[in-house]
């Protein structure tokens, strides 16, 4: 192997590779491929079309998340409860019987471990350090926080993947976005990657990997790091990296898929080289100073849109871009906020606190320290806690966080996407505001007409019991 | 996926920044199990708006889309692209597109077309009264009124769409090296090789 210095990216990219083509893409072995109904079926069709079989359907885990109600999923008697919408039904059905019959492992509704893929597959031990690992959702950057290779695919991929268990990539640019100095009190990660976002803008790593890099990031748990780079994605960059370290090895130790005995030993040995080495140089390299990071809110509909709580709704003329002028006036009408508009000001009718960025039983920990012994607002009215999955239910549920939930007012559902993009019947209606813990407060993500205002947890919790935006630091001192 | 060639004909002056793909395919239409019918969502929430570009009738029918930087950012959905072939759009021309949308509209025929601002705003003008040719063979876009511009593409991407390659099937021709691949990871990282099987 070469002795230049390489960068975390390169280290698992060069681990990774079948055989580079003249033209300089690269045939790239896929470690986990992770399957869910949305985009799935056109993939599974093909193959069969075609004669195909999976390559490594030991490779491959499935999951149904984006479109299964999180109402109660059996009756009293233990039957399961049918589903309304016939075509949600149906592209679950189509995943319950393709997975099976291509010999994939289905994680089923009803079963404790389903949950949304990005939380399952590290929950699992099946996104491992230094792996692969693809899905055909955006947000599989996720993974990237146990410091595995993640990324989004379309289903042509997918479809790829099954058939190959690899994927023709040409090798992306780097790009260092170094945080220096520590996260204040009641500043979480979530504040910290829409405040990046912020900063670089939705394109600013496009065609590049996104490797986080200082001490605030070493001192995140496991499940903070999944948060920020789950969120790469708005930032442009398809996947996103945070070096694996004693932190990442002791959550991976026991977990169902994660190895055991003297493959665990040599995992261990291998996941300690995988970090950038001393002298390895980035394409492009943005560094952020943490104390200029305070809990944060979006008031547009890009998820650059952002701003700490304590500031105002901006002119849109204050932008140089006239390009952006022009979108902040159009974000401004559609969220309907006036330029100055204090934020702290803004009434919010709707709370969902899920999502693959914030639905792990830290984020739910922090929105119950909120919560506790509080009554939402009068003027919420649906506010709804959706675990990201059944174990992470059981978890809450053990710790007495569903009480705490229930008890303030909160509905407590079954896992699953839910409302960060409505494919199942959890919507924000039209003119509503939502103060939610998702990724992306696009136009009519939430459902038509939904204005979304993206948040932590705890700052979500914190809107919850006020009815309007917050500063969560003056509800927790 | 049919040989992709020039694609001659009206263009969509759309001219929009960060388009996601929310937009060019709203949630509620991706419950599909089928590539078709998409263009019926297409666009939905820009077409609920009275006087929009996109339902303009001289547009209808328009092979080609015009847009701004960052064209198909957010979601991976491939949805996106099979809502804009199902609109008969093969070609869109913007400043710069998302990684995972480029991606589907290759792997889709349609493509992606990289020019810079300046030659878009001249683009956008055009569109208003004349057709567009976009030539794949030759790189360039031209007009009616000598506009030539030449753009980027990567080679293997148009090695695959002008002969309307099959991805997947090439892949599998290279079997052999993917099988010998497996077989050194089985030695130096077989904790890697074992994926769900391991609590089977």
């Amino acid at each position: 192997m070469a002795s230049r210095p390489r960068t975390l990216y390169e280290k698992i990219w060069d681990a990774h590779v079948v055989e580079t083509r003249d033209d300089g893409t690269s045939l790239i072995f896929i470690d986990r491929h992770l399957v869910h109904e949305v985009t799935s079926p056109q993939a599974f069709e093909a193959l069969r079309l075609a004669g195909r079989t999976v390559r490594r359907p030991d490779l491959t885990l499935a999951v149904p998340d984006h479109n299964l109600p999180t109402t109660p999923r059996v009756d009293a008697a233990g039957n399961r409860i049918p589903i309304a919408d016939p075509q949600s039904a149906a592209q679950l059905e189509a995943l319950e019987t393709n997975a099976p019959s291509f010999g994939i492992r289905y994680i089923g509704a009803t079963a404790a471990e389903q949950g949304i893929v990005h939380v399952v597959g590290p929950e699992q031990g099946f996104s491992l350090p230094g792996s692969t690992i693809v899905c055909g959702d955006s947000h599989t950057a996720a993974h990237g926080g146990v410091g595995a290779l993640a990324f989004g695919i379309g289903t042509s991929e997918v479809e790829h993947v099954l058939a190959t268990q690899t994927l023709l990539l040409k090798q992306s640019k780097t790009m260092e976005v170094r945080v220096n100095g520590e996260l204040g009190p009641g500043v979480t990660s979530k504040d910290l990657i829409l405040h990046i976002i912020g900063v670089i803008g939705t394109a600013g790593g496009t065609g590049h990997v996104i490797e986080y890099r200082g001490k605030v990031f070493e001192r995140m748990s496991v499940e903070s790091r999944l948060t920020v780079c789950n969120m790469s994605i708005e930032g442009g960059a398809r996947a996103g990296l945070i070096a694996p370290d004693e932190t990442t090895f002791a959550y991976f130790k026991g977990r169902p898929l994660s190895p055991t005995g003297e493959d665990w030993d040599k995992a261990v040995e291998w996941w300690r080289g995988l970090h950038t080495d001393d002298g390895a140089v980035f394409d492009k390299s943005v560094t952020i100073d943490a104390a200029d990071v305070e809990p944060t809110v979006t008031w547009g509909t890009s998820p650059e849109d952002t701003s700490a709580i304590g500031g105002s709704v901006p002119d849109p003329m204050s932008f140089a871009d006239p390009n952006k002028q022009e979108a902040a006036r159009k974000s401004l009408s559609y969220m309907g906020l006036e330029p100055g508009q204090k934020l702290s000001d803004v009434e919010v009718q709707n709370v969902f606190i899920g999502s693959c960025t914030n639905s792990r039983i830290e984020d739910l920990r922090a929105a119950a320290d909120v919560l506790r012994g509080r009554k939402i607002a009068t003027n919420v009215k649906w506010a709804i806690v959706v675990p990201g999955s059944g174990l992470v239910k059981q978890h809450a549920e053990a710790e007495g966080l569903d009480k705490i939930f229930i008890d303030a007012g909160l509905e407590w559902r079954e896992p699953g996407c839910s409302a960060c993009l409505g494919m199942n019947p959890d919507k924000v209606p039209a003119g509503e505001r939502c103060a939610s813990t998702s990724n992306r407060n696009f136009v009519g993500r939430q459902g038509p007409g939904a204005r979304t205002h993206l948040m932590s947890p705890a700052m979500a919790a914190a809107a919850a019991v006020t009815g309007k935006l917050t500063d969560v630091r003056e509800l927790v001192k | 996926m049919d040989p992709v060639s020039s694609i001659e004909g009206r263009a969509i002056p759309y001219g929009a920044k960060n388009v996601d793909t929310d937009v060019i395919i709203p949630a509620a239409w991706l419950k599909t199990i089928s590539r078709d019918g998409l263009a019926q969502g297409a666009f939905e929430t820009v077409r609920a708006q009275p006087g929009n570009v996109i339902d303009d009738p001289e547009y209808q029918g328009a092979p080609i889309l015009i847009a701004g930087d960052n064209f198909g950012c957010g979601s991976s959905r491939e949805h996106a692209a099979w809502a804009l072939l199902d609109m008969g759009v093969t070609a869109v021309i913007a400043p710069s597109f998302s990684d995972i949308f480029s991606g589907n509209a290759f792997k889709n025929g349609i493509l992606t077309v990289e020019l810079p601002q300046e030659q878009i705003d001249r683009l956008m003008e055009v569109a208003k009264t004349d057709p567009i040719s976009v030539d794949l063979e030759s790189q360039t876009v031209t007009t009616p009124f000598q506009d030539r511009f030449t753009f980027e593409v990567d080679p293997f991407r148009k090695d695959c769409l002008s002969k309307g390659l099959d991805e997947v099937g090439l892949t599998l021709e290279r079997s052999d090296a993917i099988s010998q691949y497996e077989k050194n990871q089985a030695q130096t990282m077989p904790w890697l090789a074992k994926g769900t099987e391991i609590a089977a």
